[in-house]
């Protein structure tokens, strides 16, 4: 048996009010790629930055053993230094700079006060040789695609001299062919006596190239799968692990559900990325929405969802749209203006809330009044009392915690915020609400009020979109699901033939396809 | 996160009175009452900013200075976006101004072109920012040296003087522009009770100034504190009764406050030539944007987009209109203002108003508007000008060194932006 280079034992890490880790343990063996594979939240990525130095040493319990020594990391620089290098899930590259400066950024080689620029520029293409880019480092960052950026990052990494290199999802921005020839590059490494840990939904691509998987489930370790078999291991087992729990009471339930007509339609919905016009971030989307319904949408982060609401909501995302928007059987020709959305009467409730739903630095009733300013307002002069009133009102139903609602918005905890966003795309009087990721980063009580407001909502004869990347959630809220991987529509299933496995082999199945 | 318990507005008046809370909120204020007391404290300047015509002075000279700054508020307020140009705009505005007056123009027809070239000026420079999408430093820095420029060429080079005396009375700043005193013209009888004899009268309102009170401008005054002492007892009162309970007594003591001083200044005025015409344009433009930006749409939308475009934007506001708004606003205040930069100097030089602009920036920042944007007020902007104007006067006073005067007024802007980002900071 190989030498053991890397050990976590009973890693617990809390942050206030949750138990981010419980007791994680991990192995990694010298020269092999170890899969790290979990739902969304399940704390893989809590656990890298615990390993890397970003939770530093004394803000949590237990221990890291690495090479044989117990290690106290107090930032990246020490973990860096022991050749422990970590890739995040984000490009880390500054555009505007050259490969070679991005490379040896915080790192600059030379004299203290004079970088030494041919020294950096030589260095940095033998990294990039190594990684197989042809590029030269001079070339600026901007200038090549997502594909080699990747690429320049594991380059950068080599540059630090890592010797265990951690990859945090490194082909979810990227396509199938540059995908594979990561993973080819990564199983090169591996024969050099790299170690690596990788970190991915992709399940094909766990069984393509690592060598262990550990499965980690509600930031705790479920198990660790050896892939040495004759048989390389099933995603199907893989599944088992990581959504092996049962859904107790945690959703309200919905009584006298009354379905009506299609309320809203889309046909074939493509919409490309803004930035990359020739990338398709939805393609040929169909979908509807009954009165009265709720709809799931499941999917991974990336696969287009939040794209897909944005788009449909006055086209507030991605540029060169097709398709047909039908509002009550008849097509609408949507300008693009989120004006034009709010009078068609739908809703696009942000999954971020703090970035695009709220002005934190306003108060609750400003915030609640935003979108329908009309409403209190004659002749554009605002009718203080009145929005009082209206902001007054929504802080009962929704049962919003605050001492009042002249309060800022910046002061509530998230759950409240939440509700805050709630009430202001309610107060707009929607028929449609897309709501992108409701419950997230909020704690399980005031998940549970937020699904009761879901429930009455569509009680009340609304459709509800709910998005979502939490299984139970999607599976225990909506009638109807559908499920997007990759910009697609990849199956849709009635929420009583549904099961977590089923939705997930779907997805699989998508993927492999492709 | 805490949330800390607001009280519940039942408690008797001051139990919840927070001394730290106040001083907070109202720091401008109180540096303002400190830095006026010691200049009239000043060892052998004793109240000499005090006297009536420095008081005048103060308010004449710094006419601009609260238009532009209610101007720059509103840009301000979109994100922290500035306005480099109105100086050059004022000068331009005031350029076209006098020669149109000069060779023979209607001056109604004048302070309306004047007008207008400001409106058509900001919507043109805020077509750049809004819509093309030029950082709103870049483009009006462009707009600072254009419009110089072409105040130049307006001009000739030359200085060029206003000869219509009804623009003067009505703008300027000279010994007519004040509103006349009715009262006392009508009622003639009143000249014998303004007497210094009249032991009453000369004890409360001074020997020296008794004989020439300007009683109309001091009627104003009372009328102008009655009705503000009216409306916010109004309000307080509807925010009792909705329940809203911000701090009431820190609320009545700025009331009492603001109505003493208002009836202070009115008081020093009606003892030097009574209320001056200036006063009246500019109690014009802080009222009507103290409104905008309290009550109306436009008004919540800037503050909303300085807050946070995206969420602004998905909620349906069309934010480049906004900005185009705040933008063609300014342009508009920058004409008012280059009218009565005319109007006191009774004619425009071709490098009248350079400087401008950071006169009003700072006010707005001393008054407690966010770099960042998305909050700020039309009265803290006030405090602002009023501040900056009093420590230019007290250092002439006083006989600070002129080059000196410039890096007071620096420290001053940076304590107080200081103050802002520090107290800020202690929230979160």
């Amino acid at each position: 048996m190989a030498k053991i280079l890397l050990e976590m034992k009973n890693i617990t890490k809390t942050f206030p009010g949750v138990k981010a880790l419980d007791n994680v343990n991990l192995q990694v063996e010298e020269g092999e790629i170890h899969a790290l594979v979990g739902e969304n939240g399940a704390g893989k990525s809590t656990l890298m930055n615990v390993l890397s130095g970003i939770y530093p040493y004394g803000t949590y319990e237990g221990d890291i053993i690495y090479n044989g020594q117990v290690c106290k990391f107090t930032n990246i620089k020490d973990s860096e230094k022991l050749g422990i290098v970590i890739i995040h899930q984000e490009l880390a590259l500054v555009p505007e700079m050259t490969i070679g400066e991005n490379m040896y950024l915080g790192n600059e080689c030379g004299h203290k006060y004079a970088i030494n620029w041919n020294k950096t520029y030589s260095e940095a293409d033998k990294y990039l040789k190594m990684v197989g880019l042809e590029e030269s480092s001079k070339v600026q960052v901007k200038t090549i695609g997502t594909g080699k950026q990747q690429l320049v990052e594991i380059a950068k990494a080599l540059a630090k001299k890592a010797k265990l290199l951690i990859l945090d999802e490194p082909t979810s921005s990227l396509n199938e062919e540059d995908s594979r020839a990561l993973l080819d590059l990564m199983l090169s490494f591996k024969k050099q006596g790299m170690t690596m840990i990788i970190i991915t939904h992709k399940l094909n691509e766990v069984s393509y190239v690592a060598d262990k998987i550990t499965v980690i489930r509600d930031g705790a370790t479920i198990e660790t799968i050896d892939n040495h078999g004759k048989e390389p291991v099933s995603e199907e087992r893989i599944i088992k692990g990581m959504v092996g729990r049962e859904i107790t009471n945690r959703f309200p339930k919905r009584e006298n559900v009354k379905v009506g007509p299609v309320r809203m339609e889309v046909n074939h919905w493509t919409v490309h990325h803004p930035l990359y016009p020739e990338r398709k971030v939805v393609d040929d989307v169909s979908m509807y929405v009954r009165q009265g319904e709720v709809v799931g949408i499941y999917g991974l982060m990336g696969a287009g969802r939040t794209e897909l609401a944005m788009s449909i909501f006055g086209q507030s995302y991605g540029v060169n749209f097709s398709g047909e928007l039908k509002l009550d059987g008849k097509p609408v020709k949507m300008r693009k203006s989120e004006a034009d959305a709010i009078k068609h009467k739908i809703a696009y409730v942000t999954e971020d809330r703090k970035g695009n739903g709220l002005v934190l630095s306003q108060s609750i009733k400003v915030n609640t009044s935003l979108a329908n300013l009309k409403a209190i307002s004659s002749n554009t002069v605002i009718d203080g009392d009145k929005e009082y009133a209206v902001a007054e009102e929504y802080r009962d139903k929704l049962k919003i915690k605050t001492p009042s609602v002249e309060q800022l918005v910046g002061n509530l905890s998230g759950g409240n915020q939440q509700k805050v966003l709630l009430a202001k795309w309610m107060f707009a009087e929607p028929d449609i609400l897309l709501l992108d990721e409701p419950t997230r980063g909020i704690d399980v009580g005031a998940k549970y009020e937020i699904y009761c407001i879901i429930n009455d909502l569509a009680a009340a004869g609304k459709c509800v979109v709910l998005i979502s990347s939490e299984l139970p959630e999607v599976l225990g809220m909506s009638d109807r699901i559908y499920i997007m991987n990759e910009a697609k529509f990849v199956g849709e299933m009635k929420a009583e033939e549904a099961t977590q496995e089923n939705i997930m082999a779907a997805i699989l199945r998508s993927g492999r396809g492709a | 996160m805490s949330e800390k318990a607001v009280s519940t507005g039942k408690k008797p008046l001051f139990q919840d009175f927070k001394a730290g809370e106040f001083f907070q909120k109202y720091t401008m204020i109180i540096a303002l009452v400190v830095v006026t007391i010691v200049f009239a404290l000043w060892p052998g300047k004793n109240g000499l900013i005090l006297q009536p015509a420095n008081v005048t002075g103060l308010i004449a000279e710094n006419g601009y200075v609260f238009v532009l700054a209610t101007g720059m508020l509103l840009c301000i307020l979109t994100g922290g976006n500035i306005d480099l140009s109105v100086g050059s705009v004022v000068c331009f505005t005031a350029a076209i101004g006098c020669v149109m007056m000069a060779s023979g123009a209607n001056m109604w027809l004048t302070v309306l072109a004047m007008l207008a070239i400001g409106l058509a000026i900001g919507a043109f420079q805020g077509f750049w920012i809004a819509k093309i999408r030029v950082p709103a430093f870049i483009a009006t820095l462009a707009g600072m040296y254009a419009f110089r420029g072409f105040s130049n060429v307006v001009l000739n080079g030359y200085r060029v003087d206003i000869t219509n005396e009804s623009f003067l009375q009505l703008f300027g700043n000279g010994k007519t522009s004040f509103v006349p005193d009715f009262i006392r013209q009508n009622a003639p009888g009143l000249d014998a009770v303004f007497t210094k004899d009249n032991a009453f009268l000369s004890g409360l309102i001074g020997a020296n100034y008794v004989a020439k009170f300007n009683v109309t401008c001091m009627c104003i005054g009372i009328v102008g504190a009655l009705v503000f002492v009216l409306l916010r007892a109004h309000k307080i009162r509807q925010q009792k009764k909705l329940g809203i309970s911000q701090s009431v007594p820190a609320q009545v003591v700025s009331t009492v406050l603001i109505a003493v001083l208002t009836l202070w200044i009115t008081f020093k005025l009606s003892c030097y030539r009574g209320f001056p015409m200036v006063l009246i344009w500019i109690g014009l433009v802080l009222g009507i944007y103290a409104y905008i930006t309290t009550k109306t749409a436009i008004g919540r939308h800037l503050y909303a987009v300085g807050g946070n475009e995206k969420a602004t934007a998905l909620s349906g506001v069309k934010t480049r209109n906004v900005y185009w708004f705040a933008y063609a606003n300014i342009g508009l205040l920058a004409g008012l203002a280059g009218i009565l930069t005319a109007g006191r100097a009774k004619g425009i030089d071709p490098v009248y108003g350079e400087g401008y602009e950071m006169d009003a920036i700072a006010s707005c920042f001393i008054g407690g508007a966010s770099a960042y944007g998305g909050t700020g007020k039309v009265s803290g902007m006030i405090i602002g000008a009023i501040l900056m104007g009093v420590i230019n006067k007290g250092m002439i006073i006083v006989g600070v060194d002129a080059n000196f005067q410039k890096v007071v007024k620096g420290i001053v802007l940076l304590i107080a932006v200081m103050f802002d980002v520090l107290s800020k900071r202690q929230k979160r």
